[in-house]
């Protein structure tokens, strides 16, 4: 199925929970509503004629001080999903305010979603409700903040950590 | 006996030229500084002329600690851990421009420089280093060495 037909689908089934679609050079986005990505990511990988069965990748962008996006949710987490059988991809996003950086999550549907999680919320602070093993992946535990996120100073130094006692 | 046939030297600088020619390092290789050590290490460069080809994999047995590539936070511990489970006399490298001052990593999660973690004898700069400069190295270290200077 192409990208087209897999938005309209997605848009007929889930009406305003879409919020919108694009196109950009092929590649199909859908930016959906937080309350039904759930339902929408089950409905990519069990639905036939869509079979997303791999989650290629699970990221989120901070768009703090964005040209143009000053106003709107502050970070955008974004699903790279892959159907191998009919060769075919679609992106979709979920907008979430700082205040309430919280997302349903995809473990339960992949299980690589839990590792791509954990990088989500060391690097941005989104977390993911429901997750099985909400711990940092890349940075320690006693590392202070998220260092992707824009406003995280570039020249802060944190303290060494020493080996365990 | 006959006149000539014997020689007399200070202990602490017999034992000063036997240490600096029998170097048994610890290669601690986290990137890719460690391309380069293999390339000085093996047979075009042959560090085993200044007596340093037998690179010891456990700590216990190594008296220099080649500290080669960028260290992160995370490997800060394990860096001090092996570091303090070497017996002494020790010497420790910082071999590669991530090691003497983080290098262009100048961001969250690299050590700006190993020497905030353990005390360090010879910077090795280069990103990476040449060969020569790391030989260049090992020779200011034999030097140290064979003077007795340490700095753990």
């Amino acid at each position: 199925m192409d990208g087209a037909a897999i938005l309209e689908q997605l848009a007929a089934r889930f009406g305003a929970s879409i919020v919108e679609t694009h196109d950009h050079r092929g590649d199909h986005t859908a930016v959906v509503d937080r309350a039904a990505i759930t339902d929408v990511l089950r409905h990519c990988r069990d639905e036939p004629a869509l079979a997303f069965d791999m989650l290629m990748d699970l990221t989120a962008v901070d768009y703090l001080k964005f040209p143009g996006r000053e106003d709107g949710p502050r970070f955008e987490v974004v699903y790279h999903l892959v159907s191998l059988p009919h060769n075919h991809r679609l992106r979709l996003k979920v907008r979430v305010d700082e205040d309430d950086a919280v997302v349903p999550s995809a473990v339960p549907l992949w299980p690589i979603a839990n590792w791509f999680e954990r990088e989500v919320w060391d690097m941005f602070g989104v977390v993911f409700a429901g997750h099985p093993d909400p711990r940092r992946l890349l940075m320690y535990e006693e590392f202070v903040g998220h260092a992707l996120r824009k406003d995280y100073p570039i020249n802060r130094r944190q303290p060494l950590i020493g080996p365990p006692a | 006996m006959g006149v000539g046939s014997f020689f007399t030297s200070k202990l602490d600088e017999a034992i000063g030229w036997a240490r600096k020619y029998s170097i048994f390092q610890y290669p601690f290789v986290t990137a890719c500084c460690g391309m380069e050590y293999m390339a000085t290490a093996c047979s075009h460069y042959d560090i085993d002329r200044f007596g340093a080809g037998l690179p010891r994999f456990s700590p216990r047995q190594a008296d220099v600690l080649f500290v080669v590539g960028t260290i992160s936070h995370k490997m800060a511990p394990v860096l001090k851990r092996i570091y303090d489970q070497m017996t002494e006399p020790k010497w420790v490298v910082a071999f590669g421009v991530c090691t003497c001052t983080g290098g262009f990593y100048d961001n969250y999660a690299t050590v700006q420089g190993i020497d905030t973690i353990i005390p360090v004898d010879i910077y090795i700069p280069g990103c990476p280093p040449r060969p020569e400069s790391v030989i260049d190295g090992l020779m200011k270290l034999q030097d140290r060495i064979a003077t007795g200077a340490q700095r753990y």
